[in-house]
């Protein structure tokens, strides 16, 4: 066993209100495996899609100050448990390698240094491969036991692959099913694994959302999943908050759990209070403890 | 003292609209060197080439230079007329003034100074030509085909019936190829088998071939004319001499691996023949699988053989040939769909792609020709095709298009209509190419009387639900997104060079492309030659193409062998490089650099009888770069029709003008 | 011949009217300029249509939109809904054929919409953007209650998600007072500075 890793940590917006108990599971989890966050000092917020859409340097500008901070607090890597910030971050890290004009533009806009030496780092892709399978299974406690999972991964954890540089296969990622696995769990095959939710349309056109995010939750379903685990707050709202309009929307009337895949973790390597996080959610997610998704869910994966 | 004679020009107007060529002539006649100078309309006519020739005999020339378009044009068509005069051919120089000057520039006053420095060089050169001689090269006519493949048959059969022998040469265990794997061939929907058999026969009964199969090419040198070839013939396991081809030893071989001809599909024993049709009809032991080669207990096909005619100890056979000309025919492999992960990495089984999809539907295919689904072998009642699968696309590594897939693809949903007239076919395009003969034709019977849907859009996602697989695409002349649920899916995946085109391309010393297509000499006017004389090239391995362009292509590669060997000898290229051998200090620099390895150190002999070591340009095998020329340390390698003299010289005449 | 060559130059005015409408000179470039993508490599085969998450609900097709940006068809395109309704999911450009970041010509095309003060087809989202990104420049980081409030009262979606928030609030996920950036100065500052510059795309100005 190496000794503590250590990340630089940016929450970003959401993980201090709405997705709390993403903030509060990651950090328990971190801590519980020997990888230390260290939280980035007076971030700010990424711009998420409204920053690029209004104006592209702006969008780069703001990302880029987070990476200008992680680089003063002398670390690598910043870990991002949301997926819509790491994509920012990454993306933006990315084009400021790429364009050398642009990363002097927004230098100097900044008026802080900014090497290109800071990394983002999306969480799942911090637990999943430099804390590896191996220290994760042994650090679970309570297996879940063949609990079967639909593992969501979303649209930007693993798109555009060329700009991210990911080691996923886009079409069919694979780090969170490893995650379950280690967890004792049971990924199921199922298609829809970055199938979009319908993302910041949450607010302005809910319609939209609530029957793409009804899609999503109908094929969990259909291919035997007891819960589906994503790693991404707006994913989450789309699929917790909005689940009972969404599917009534579809006339359909079941319930899905849905977790952050660090509840799952906290669950399975029984952190205490694992539980309070579960009830912060819309969807009770309490089946999900008690195992008995696993038994009900006899159906054919698809 | 040279006498030169300076021809000008006017190539029509392309040289005369920006030169003033009368200006040049003019000036040419003041030119130390030159007793005679002129200018016509077109210098390569026939009256102005017995202008020039009549100039040599009057004005008792010795050096001519002609001023107009690049050697590259002309050059041997004025060594040819100065020789009728009875001037060695290669005391002609071109000065490029077309080219080099009237088509780059507008400034006529600029432009017309520039020829007369051009035609100035150009005499300063002249002056220093010596005449050049070509020396005789054998030919050995005898030629190799490497692959099997309805190319290599063609061309082989064809130098055959030239009267020359031929050595054909295949990787696996029987020729035949692609088209071997195909069931009906558009647009005539011949079967492939019926066609191609008989051809497979005539090749293994003509007396000028030599097939040898299961057999790869290791090693080639030489040159044009001359090329060893090292030939590799893998042990089958089998006494050719003594089998039957009766298939006792394959029926009963315990052993079942997935046969490589059925893409797949279907099964092969470790003994065995690729299809019951294969030339020469002797079975292959696959070692890699059998039994006894991995140390288990078997020997089944040994004692049923009735002939005696395995041989579990045969070994590979060497073979060392001499041929004068080369014919690459190695054909293309078909890319691998399990690289599209937004198609299901190749892991839905019900996702095939168009060989697959050819192999159902042969009759002697693994299903028997009966269209069944792979997953679950219940027949289809919805197939969807998709076009373009991997090519066009920066995406998915070939911008190209594979060309045959518009054609097959509507072949594919002619021929399952045509089998079972109740299924659903669409077909998903982007645009269709059918500009062969009967093409066009072709695609409107199988939308207008076969009724295949085709839509037009591309597919963005396949994926499984069930046990039916979702195709989501797109209908952009509909504009609007669509979805199919559909039983077989069938991928028209991009055509790809063989995965060691690039090896037998650095083997043969000739070039590939960016993605490892064997490169033509000129994509236009030399699509069966390469830059290396005496290698030619027929079929696919050069580009994407249909069966009629490559039989053409074949038939057009072995007519270049044949002209080869109808000459008695082959005469050497004198613009070559020339070691003065009593200076050269044998330091081998010039044979490092040499791209062509057409030097070596050989032993002469030294003052006084003493023995020493100096390089030897091989006459047959320089190309004339120059590279050694520049290369060499102790300035003794010159360039015959290019010395230092002559470029210093060009040099001094530009400068001091 | 030569000399024959007239010195006045030919007489058609060049205009292209596609269904009767003039096209936009010049439009195509200059989103090709914002969006360092070039238009013309799309060979319109529709793959981005295919698999677009929220094609059901647009007006014109992602194929259509970078065809008619690339015809010059300005008034359709920045007035479309498609434009404003594209998530940036990224599917498209991961399954481009031609590689054409299609995200990024959305995001031009939105930059143009606003700039031109083209009226949006979807109030609601653009009032979304414009809430998240005046939060934004106020404090630095994004105070959700505030954001949200803002976004009703600019859309008049005065009980939307009511009972999500009061949800949200007793779970302990609001919280109601922002936290501080002390950065929010520079963060300000960015706003200003992209303000200040010229848009990358040669003379269409703010």
């Amino acid at each position: 066993m190496d000794g503590e890793r250590v990340y630089a940590y940016y929450p970003g917006c959401s993980l201090h209100a709405t997705a709390k108990e993403y903030d509060l599971s990651a950090r328990a989890v971190c801590s519980a495996l020997g990888v230390e966050l260290r939280e980035v000092p007076d971030w700010n917020c990424c711009g998420a899609s409204s920053a690029h859409a209004r104006d592209h340097l702006l969008g780069v500008a703001l990302a880029a100050r987070n990476l200008a901070l992680v680089e003063e607090m002398g670390m690598r890597e910043v870990a991002v448990p949301c997926a819509a910030c790491y994509n920012r971050l990454a993306v933006a890290g990315r084009e400021l390698q790429d364009d050398g004009s642009l990363a002097a533009e927004v230098r100097e806009m900044l008026g802080r240094p900014l090497e290109g030496s800071a990394k983002a780092r999306a969480l799942l892709d911090v637990v999943v491969r430099d804390v590896g399978a191996e220290r994760i299974r042994d650090a679970v406690k309570r297996p879940l036991e063949g609990l079967k999972v639909a593992c969501y991964y979303g649209c930007l954890l693993v798109r555009p692959p060329r700009a991210l540089g990911t080691e996923e296969r886009v079409e069919d990622p694979q780090s969170l099913d490893e995650l379950v696995r280690a967890l004792g769990g049971e990924p199921v095959e199922w298609p829809h694994k970055t199938e979009c939710c319908g993302a910041g349309l949450s607010l302005a056109r809910t319609d939209v959302v609530r029957t793409l995010s009804a899609n999503i939750l109908k094929m969990a379903r259909d291919c035997g999943a007891g819960c589906v685990v994503c790693a991404c707050p707006l994913c989450m709202t789309n699929l917790d908050m909005r689940q009972a309009e969404s599917l009534k929307a579809a006339g359909e009337d079941s319930s899905m759990p849905v977790l952050y895949f660090t509840e799952l973790m906290g669950l399975a390597m029984g952190l205490p209070g694992a539980e309070r996080w579960l009830k912060m959610h819309f969807v009770d997610a309490s089946a999900v403890t008690r195992r008995e998704a696993a038994a009900a869910r006899q159906e054919e994966p698809c | 003292m040279a006498r030169v004679g300076v021809f000008v020009c006017w190539c029509g107007s392309n040289i005369a609209r920006t030169v003033d060529v009368q200006r040049v002539a003019e000036a040419a006649r003041r030119i130390p060197g030159v007793v005679f100078s002129t200018d016509y309309k077109y210098m390569c006519s026939e009256p102005g080439q017995t202008m020039v020739r009549d100039a040599i005999r009057e004005h008792r020339l010795d050096r001519v230079v002609v001023a107009s378009c690049s050697p590259r044009l002309h050059e041997p068509t004025f060594q040819r007329c100065i020789a009728e005069a009875g001037l060695n051919p290669y005391l002609v120089e071109m000065a490029n003034i077309r080219e080099h000057c009237s088509w780059v520039h507008q400034d006529r006053e600029a432009a017309t100074e520039k020829a007369i420095d051009l035609v100035r060089m150009a005499v300063a050169k002249a002056r220093r030509d010596f005449p050049l001689f070509r020396n005789e090269i054998p030919i050995t006519k005898r030629a190799l085909v490497i692959g099997g493949g309805v190319a290599g048959i063609q061309a082989a059969l064809d130098i055959a019936d030239a009267g020359y022998p031929v050595t054909l040469v295949e990787r696996t265990p029987s020729i035949g190829g692609r088209m071997a794997q195909y069931d009906k061939t558009f647009p005539t929907l011949d079967c492939a088998a019926c066609i191609l058999t008989p051809k497979m026969v005539d090749c293994a009964s003509h007396p000028n071939i030599t097939i040898l199969t299961y057999a790869e090419v290791e090693e080639v040198s030489g040159f044009v004319g001359n090329f060893t070839v090292r030939i590799r013939r893998r042990a089958r396991g089998v006494d050719m001499e003594k089998c039957t081809g009766c298939g006792v030893c394959y029926s009963k071989c315990p052993v079942k691996v997935p046969n490589e001809f059925e893409e797949g599909m279907g099964e092969r024993r470790a003994i065995y023949v690729p299809f019951p049709q294969a030339v020469p009809n002797v079975p292959v032991i696959d070692r890699q699988h059998c039994r006894l080669n991995n140390g288990l207990k078997c020997g089944v096909c040994q004692k049923l053989c009735p002939t005696g005619a395995i041989a579990y100890d045969q070994e590979d056979e060497v073979i060392t040939g001499q041929f004068g000309a080369i014919v690459v025919a190695t054909g293309f492999k078909m890319w691998d769909h399990s690289q599209i992960g937004e198609y299901g990495y190749g892991s839905i089984p019900d996702v095939i792609s168009g060989l697959q999809f050819e192999r159902l539907m042969n009759a002697s295919g693994p299903t028997e020709g009966k269209i069944v689904r792979p997953s679950d072998h219940r027949p289809p009642k919805t197939v969807v095709f998709v076009a373009c699968v991997g090519s066009r696309s920066e995406n998915h590594g070939h911008e190209y298009c594979s060309k045959v897939c518009c054609m097959y693809t509507a072949k594919h949903a002619l021929l399952l209509k045509e089998k079972y007239p109740d299924t659903q076919a669409y077909v998903f395009y982007m645009d269709i190419r059918a500009n062969g003969k009967g093409y066009e034709e072709f695609v409107r019977r199988t939308i207008e009387e076969y009724g295949a849907h085709y839509i037009r859009g591309r597919v963005s996602r396949i994926y499984r639900h069930g046990d039916r697989v979702v195709v989501k695409g797109a209908d952009t002349l509909l504009g609007r997104p669509v979805e199919i649920d559909a039983d077989l899916v069938v991928l028209a995946t991009a055509m790809e060079p063989q995965d060691d085109a690039k090896e037998l391309a650095r083997r043969l010393g000739i070039s590939t492309d960016q993605h490892n297509w064997f490169s033509e000499a000129h994509p236009k006017l030399k699509p069966v030659e390469v830059l290396s004389s005496g290698i030619y090239l027929a079929g696919a391995c050069q580009y994407p193409k249909d069966i009629p362009d490559t039989v053409a292509q074949a038939s057009g590669a072995a007519s270049k062998v044949a002209g080869l060997f109808s000459k008695p000898h082959l005469l050497s290229e004198p613009m070559i490089a020339s070691v003065r051998e009593e200076d050269c200090a044998a330091c081998g620099q010039c044979v490092r650099v040499c791209p062509f390895s057409a030097i070596e150190l050989v032993d002469v002999n030294g003052k006084n009888g003493a023995s020493r070591r100096a390089a030897r340009v091989n006459e047959g095998l320089c190309h004339g770069c120059g590279t050694c020329v520049a290369g060499c340390r102790g300035s003794c390698i010159d360039l015959r029709g290019f010395t230092n003299a002559q470029v210093l010289s060009e040099i001094d005449a530009l400068a001091l003008a | 011949m030569g000399d024959a060559i007239s010195a006045q130059s030919a007489p058609s005015s060049g205009e292209v009217r596609i269904g009767g409408r003039p096209a936009e000179p010049g439009f195509a470039r200059q989103v090709e300029a914002l969006s360092g993508q070039k238009l013309s490599a799309c060979y319109q085969c529709g793959e981005c249509t295919a698999g677009c998450p929220v094609a059901f609900a647009m007006d014109l097709m992602p194929n259509q939109v970078t065809r008619m940006a690339l015809a010059g068809m300005s008034g359709e395109v920045l007035g479309s809904r498609s434009i404003w309704l594209c998530v940036g999911c990224n599917t498209c450009v991961t399954r481009c054929p031609r590689l054409v970041d299609l995200p990024r010509v959305m995001d031009s095309l939105r930059q143009i919409a606003a700039r031109r003060g083209i009226r949006c087809p979807e109030p609601a989202v653009r009032a979304f953007h414009d809430t998240f990104l005046q939060g934004l420049e106020r404090g630095g980081r994004l105070h959700e209650l505030a954001l949200v409030a803002a976004f009703k009262l600019r859309t008049g979606r005065l009980l939307q998600d009511l009972p999500a928030g009061a949800a949200m609030m007793a779970k302990g996920k609001l919280a109601v007072l922002p936290g501080t950036v002390k950065g929010r100065e520079e963060v300000r500052r960015l706003f200003e500075e992209c303000r200040r510059r010229p848009a990358e795309d040669d003379g269409h100005g703010r």
